[in-house]
């Protein structure tokens, strides 16, 4: 798909609030998550693809880690909290050397450390087993709390899907959060627009988005989750003493880089991935702008 | 009970710089010495019970020991998944302190009656029970603690329970204590049951009738070979529970004496409470002994078994 075809009425869900255009580096990216794909014949395809340049700027300009020694205390902790979209993480581990990129071949197999949701103690870099929604917050308040009590300058960055941010529990977690001023605190938000059942609009409505999280006491910012400049821009400063939490609502296309797949709520997850939809997707790859 | 085990939780965090202690909505006085010396690592966090499991999640991660304090029902019912996936799917030392584990809140109603606390918390990988008889076993129990790597969920009894145990007792976790010597009748009890089942031994050996008394303050893990080596000499066991009689303790003691003894089982019989939500008010003495939960109930139940198995009605 063209930039020109996003700016027609036709454009995908979602792609009225994010235009920027993909660089070989996160098309390589979608290439290791078709990987596992293949490898698991199945996977959530739409829901990995979206926040595939949140996490990249994260492991590229922003946090500190050893892949050799992931328990590393120094490190900066990142919370895949949309547990389901791990096959992001997944390809930004086996990137950094986290795990060996063979690994992705076995995705979902019996004996493998991928599966479906992330699990800390199998996947070195994986700081917290997600899958169930609407825990990851409260984790990454307890970690950034524990930073404060510890004297260490830990930044935690949590993702957070759109759909599980319809959990109350994200919102109890943004009330702690903004209760104890976590500065080293953020939130950010995979905004596609889509969710399981269809539109978040339709399913359960979340704008006014950043009031409700400015409301809860947060700095709220929203940027195009596919714009790599403009995540770098808000996620690689350090915070300022004292300034609240920051959510980055980062608007994005569940699917961004296959063309057929972007904006469709049947690209979320895929059961059964034979071989021939496996060619589409690296075909269809190969279209994206 | 419940005052000592917060009051030990003030003294591990003097000594040890990892221990936290998080409450939920609790009175305004709870730990206020820990308050005013340890603000850093003293946290009142509101009605959010799913968020406070996450929070101490994340602090256990980051090599802390919490310890956190609410009403068992909502420590169990309300946040039974972040239960289930933060703490024990991560298997990290964060400790609930669960108030008023039965029939403590008895005037407030079924929805604040912790009567399948125990069930619910078997059910999970990785969970540590403990119910211990009173305030002074609370005070040996709470420093052993500290280093156990495992969740654990500490079940409260009422808060001035009679004192039943002695300096002598000392305390393991997962090891149970012998508190009247192996007999052909075994009463297996936790929690705050252990008064009343004494009782009940202590009357019956006035007729000769001899009655060992277990006390299984942790529940889970089981103290198997400490059960099986009292059942070994038993022909009836009784189990003692103010919990409902599915899922808990009687459960545990019955699923181990069916898997270890088969064929040889003695009969057993599980006093506790019905499989329903509690129609009354009231006192939790008054559900203790509609339930035959005290010391007439289980001298009732012995009977009962022993007539079972050999005729005996009389006591």
């Amino acid at each position: 798909m063209t930039l020109a075809a996003h700016a027609l009425s036709n454009r995908p869900i979602g792609g009225d609030k994010s235009v920027a255009s993909l660089d070989e580096r996160s098309r390589y990216l979608r290439r290791l998550v078709i990987r596992a794909l293949q490898g698991g014949g199945r996977g959530h395809v739409g829901s990995s693809l979206s926040p595939l340049e949140m996490i990249r700027v994260l492991y590229d300009d922003v946090l500190r880690y050893r892949p050799d020694d992931a328990h590393w205390p120094g490190r900066d902790l990142f919370v895949m909290s949309k547990g389901h979209g791990c096959l992001a993480l997944y390809a930004l581990l086996a990137d950094k050397n986290f795990i060996p990129i063979e690994t992705l071949d076995d995705f979902c197999r019996f004996e493998s450390i991928l599966g479906g949701h992330p699990e800390f103690g199998k996947v070195p870099g994986v700081e917290a087993s997600t899958g169930a929604l609407g825990h990851g917050l409260s984790i990454g308040v307890g970690m950034a709390l524990a930073a404060r009590i510890q004297r260490r300058d830990t930044r935690i960055f949590v993702l957070c899907g759109d759909g599980e941010i319809n959990e109350g529990s994200v919102w109890e977690a943004a009330m702690a959060a903004s209760k104890h001023n976590l500065s080293n605190l953020t939130v950010l938000i995979d905004y596609n627009k889509l969710q399981s059942a269809g539109p978040t609009d339709a399913i359960q409505p979340l704008e006014p988005l950043a009031d409700k999280f400015r409301a809860f006491g947060f700095r709220a910012v929203e940027v195009d989750g596919h714009d790599l400049v403009a995540l770098r821009q808000m996620l690689v400063p350090r915070p300022e003493a004292g300034v609240p939490p920051l959510a980055l609502i980062c608007h994005t296309i569940k699917g961004r880089g296959i063309g057929f797949a972007e904006g469709r709520a049947d690209w979320h997850h895929k059961a059964k991935l034979p071989q021939a939809d496996i060619d589409r997707l690296i075909a269809g790859l190969g279209e994206a702008l | 009970m419940r005052q000592t085990s917060l009051n030990m939780v003030f003294e591990l965090a003097k000594a040890d710089p990892r221990v936290v202690f998080i409450g939920s909505d609790l009175g305004p006085d709870t730990l206020a010495d820990m308050k005013a010396e340890l603000p850093e690592r003293y946290f009142m966090e509101g009605i959010a019970e799913q968020n406070l499991i996450g929070m101490a999640a994340g602090m256990a991660f980051s090599g802390l020991v919490p310890y956190l304090n609410t009403i068992a029902t909502f420590m169990t019912r309300r946040c039974f998944e972040q239960v289930a996936v933060d703490l024990c799917l991560h298997d990290l030392p964060v400790r609930l302190i669960s108030s008023g584990g039965g029939t403590v809140y008895a005037p407030l109603g079924p929805t604040h009656l912790a009567i399948e606390d125990i069930a619910i918390m078997r059910a999970l990988p990785n969970m540590t029970i403990i119910a211990v008889a009173d305030a002074e076993e609370m005070r040996r129990m709470m420093p052993a603690t500290l280093q156990w790597p495992h969740p654990i969920y500490i079940r409260l009894g009422k808060g001035g329970d009679p004192i039943v145990t002695s300096p002598d007792d000392g305390f393991t976790i997962g090891k149970a204590i012998i508190k009247r010597p192996k007999a052909e009748i075994l009463i297996v009890s936790t929690g705050i049951m252990l008064g009343p089942c004494l009782q009940a031994a202590d009357q019956m050996a006035k007729s000769g009738i001899n009655c060992c008394v277990l006390h299984m303050h942790t529940i889970k893990p089981l103290d198997v070979e400490t059960l099986l080596d009292c059942a070994g000499a038993a022909r009836l066991v009784v189990s003692v529970e103010e919990h409902v009689v599915n899922g808990g303790l009687g459960s545990a003691v019955l699923e181990c004496l069916a898997d270890h003894m088969p064929g040889q089982m003695p009969i057993m019989r599980r006093l506790g409470l019905p499989d329903a939500f509690p129609v009354h008010y009231g006192t939790q003495e008054q559900h203790l002994k509609h339930n035959g939960l005290d010391a007439a109930g289980i001298i009732a139940a012995v009977q009962a078994g022993l007539g079972l198995k050999s005729g005996l009605r009389d006591v």
